[in-house]
């Protein structure tokens, strides 16, 4: 008994002094979070899912960032000073997003955070980047929370709201379809956001929900739930989610002879949306940040550009990758003093930025005010433009 | 009606999983926690089987040929882990027998990462998806009768090589009293073996048809289908085969109405809370006797 109470004792000992180095740690970070002046390089943090069932958007989002990056360091950089990225995965889970947005902020000592896509793990880390008062600014994570979180938080997408509303319009206006039903995953704050704002729009304009149901992001399984939708007939059917489970649902939903008319959000923006889904996806509708097939020449230059250096037509989440980093790269010029603070000042004042997803002006609750495009779902990844919703 | 089809399916993937937990439990009396991750690499299996044998043959013999590869694979892997990890330790006392199956679970798992991604792999479509009944109430696909027909089948097999082959004899025999066995003349650790071959070829079967039916697979993919057929094992009985069979469809159903009436996401909690329940009022399931009859 005597050498495990000698254990205990040491451990306990330990644990003291671990939790005492601890204090001692926080304390010396609080007085880090002082404004940081550029050195020899600009250095931009990444974080994203380069792995797990989101990579799709982790791995769009970093080319588009570097090739922003690299355009810039091609002409000279920012101020004569060259802009280095320094990238982390976070596999698409919160509590890794938050252990390497730490390792950013505390030891490659990043001067701007871009990142993440999904809303949830934005919202993990916003609170890290606002006590470092690094500015974060996050290329497509549209739930409203996320630039709540402090005045560093950016974003250069639009918000949840509006993509809600644009697809109940379009439901009502461009299909004329008066039944809904909603199918929400109750894991992602993003598809909470986006159902709940379809639902009050939808309602508004005259429109009615019949059935409202939820699934869990993991989940493969969604029969139960698509038997109970499909008996309720509704023409439209509402599924603000991520790729891989809507793909498996309209793969289910098909099998089950449901009939209706799918509609979703960016989420829907990966080429493995119709490598899961297959033919079922098809003649579905969502709304999306940008179409490589709209004619604006701004776009059309990127989607050459980017053609030429990876060989595929970006998605939409890398035109947001791209415009972030470019965002961030136009408020280091604007800048008056090279330094964290002085990116974030210059960051909030950005206006009418001649972005690839549309004119981008940073409003009072630095989100970006800007229009939305809703994409048909024609065959195996293909995604054709079908109309441009403005704000 | 639409549920029942739904459960059904959804429930003889369970029921064969749960299967190789009984078994093992039955003879061994300990639970092999690898038992799920061996069903995750069937599914693995099936998916490079399926890109190989692609184009060589009609797609019902090729479904037939990968879901052999994976048998064959999980035989393989199955018995590789009971002779490394398990063998060695059938005198110790069953925690460290325990302990090392969560340990080589892990190992699958975790190695499964380092292998193939964390990224979920697409399942190719092997069959084609034709409705066999279809009308707007009611609708049974060719995939899913598929699946309820192979593990009734399979389940069938192993009722009859379990009560009336000298093997199976002999397996009961080991389950029963394992040294006095041995003092019989039965080759137990040979009886072990087969036991384990046996339940690996339902988890590699079983891993196909779950991915013909959710063609997404991942290396943590049996983490909660294990915890499941383990739940449809106690359920049953556990050591019973009759038991983990139905404790599958009882619990397969269970969930597709739960999921209908109430939510989504009181799915999992079901689950356990027939876990607790049982262990509650039937601590020895619901086909466990006090003598029971055990594999």
């Amino acid at each position: 008994m005597k050498p495990v109470k000698k254990a205990l004792g040491l451990l306990s000992l330990s644990l003291i002094i671990f939790s005492a180095s601890c204090t001692k740690k926080d304390a010396s970070t609080s007085t880090q979070a002082a404004n940081v002046m550029v050195g020899e390089e600009l250095i931009f943090g990444e974080f994203g899912s380069m792995t797990g069932s989101e990579s799709t958007f982790g791995v769009s989002t970093h080319k588009g960032i570097m090739m922003a990056v690299d355009e810039v360091n091609a002409k000279g950089g920012v101020k004569g000073k060259k802009i280095k990225v320094v990238s982390y995965d976070d596999q698409g889970k919160s509590d890794e997003a938050v252990t390497v947005v730490t390792k950013l902020l505390t030891q490659d000592k990043v001067h701007v955070l871009l990142g993440e896509v999904a809303s949830s793990r934005s919202i993990a880390v916003a609170p890290i980047a606002q006590q470092y008062k690094v500015a974060m600014i996050s290329p497509s994570s549209t739930n409203p929370k996320v630039t709540q979180l402090g005045d560093y938080i950016f974003r250069v997408c639009f918000i949840d709201p509006f993509q809600g509303s644009v697809m109940a319009k379009f439901a009502l206006n461009n299909l004329s379809l008066k039944k809904a039903a909603i199918f929400r995953d109750v894991k992602a704050d993003y598809s909470m956001g986006l159902a709940n704002y379809f639902a009050q729009e939808f309602k508004k304009m005259g429109g009615e929900i019949v059935v409202d149901v939820s699934y869990s992001s993991g989940d493969v399984d969604f029969k139960p739930q698509l038997t109970q939708i499909r008996d309720k007939k509704p023409d439209v059917l509402f599924v603000p989610g991520y790729y891989t489970e809507v793909g498996l649902i309209s793969k289910q939903a098909r099998e089950l002879n449901f009939k209706g008319v799918l509609l979703g959000g960016d989420g829907w923006d990966s080429e493995k949306l119709t490598e899961i889904g297959g033919d079922s996806i098809v003649g579905g509708y969502f709304s999306n940040h940008y179409s490589a097939d709209d004619q604006n020449p701004a776009v059309q230059n990127f989607v050459k550009g980017y053609q030429a250096k990876y060989k595929e037509v970006p998605s939409g989440l890398a035109a947001m990758g791209y415009d972030a980093a470019a965002v961030a790269i136009d408020a280091a010029n604007r800048a008056t003093e090279m330094s964290t603070k002085g990116i974030r000042d210059a960051l909030a004042t950005t206006k009418n930025y001649p972005g690839v997803t549309g004119v981008i002006t940073i409003n009072d609750e630095r989100n970006a005010v800007k229009p939305a495009v809703v994409l048909k779902v024609t065959g195996p990844q293909k995604f054709s433009y079908i109309a441009t919703v403005n704000p | 009606m639409q549920n029942i089809i739904n459960g059904v399916a959804q429930g003889s993937v369970y029921a064969l999983v749960a299967l190789g937990y009984t078994m093992v439990y039955g003879v061994l009396q300990f639970i092999n926690f690898a038992h799920s991750d061996i069903f995750m690499i069937g599914a693995f299996v099936g998916i490079y089987a399926a890109k190989w044998t692609n184009g060589y043959f009609p797609p019902i013999v090729q479904v037939m040929v990968v879901t052999l590869c994976a048998m064959a694979f999980c035989v393989a892997l199955a018995l590789t882990i009971e002779r490394i990890a398990y063998r060695p330790l059938r005198t110790a006392p069953r925690l460290n027998v325990l302990i090392t199956a969560i340990g080589i679970s892990l190992l699958l798992e975790n190695g499964g990462q380092v292998i193939f991604g964390a990224d979920p792999r697409q399942f190719p479509s092997l069959l084609s998806t034709t409705s066999l009944l279809n009308s707007d109430e009611l609708v049974l696909n060719n995939i899913q009768l598929t699946v309820i027909l192979v593990s009734a089948l399979l389940m069938v097999i192993l009722h009859w090589v379990v009560h009336h082959t000298k093997l199976g004899t002999a397996m009961r025999a080991v389950s029963f009293d394992i040294e006095i066995a041995s003092l019989m003349g039965i080759p137990t650790n040979q009886v072990i073996v087969f036991t384990f071959a046996i339940g690996a070829s339902l988890a590699g079967c079983a891993s196909v048809l779950y991915g013909l039916s959710y063609p997404k697979i991942e290396p943590l993919l049996g983490v909660m289908i294990g915890l499941k057929a383990f739940v449809a094992a106690v359920f049953g009985g556990i050591g019973n085969i009759m038991g983990a069979a139905i404790g599958g469809i009882i619990l397969g159903l269970a969930e597709s109405f739960a999921v209908y009436y109430i939510s989504s996401s009181f799915r999992d909690a079901i689950a356990f809370g027939l876990l607790i329940l049982i262990l509650l009022f039937r601590p020895a399931g619901l086909l466990g006797t006090f003598r029971r009859e055990k594999v």
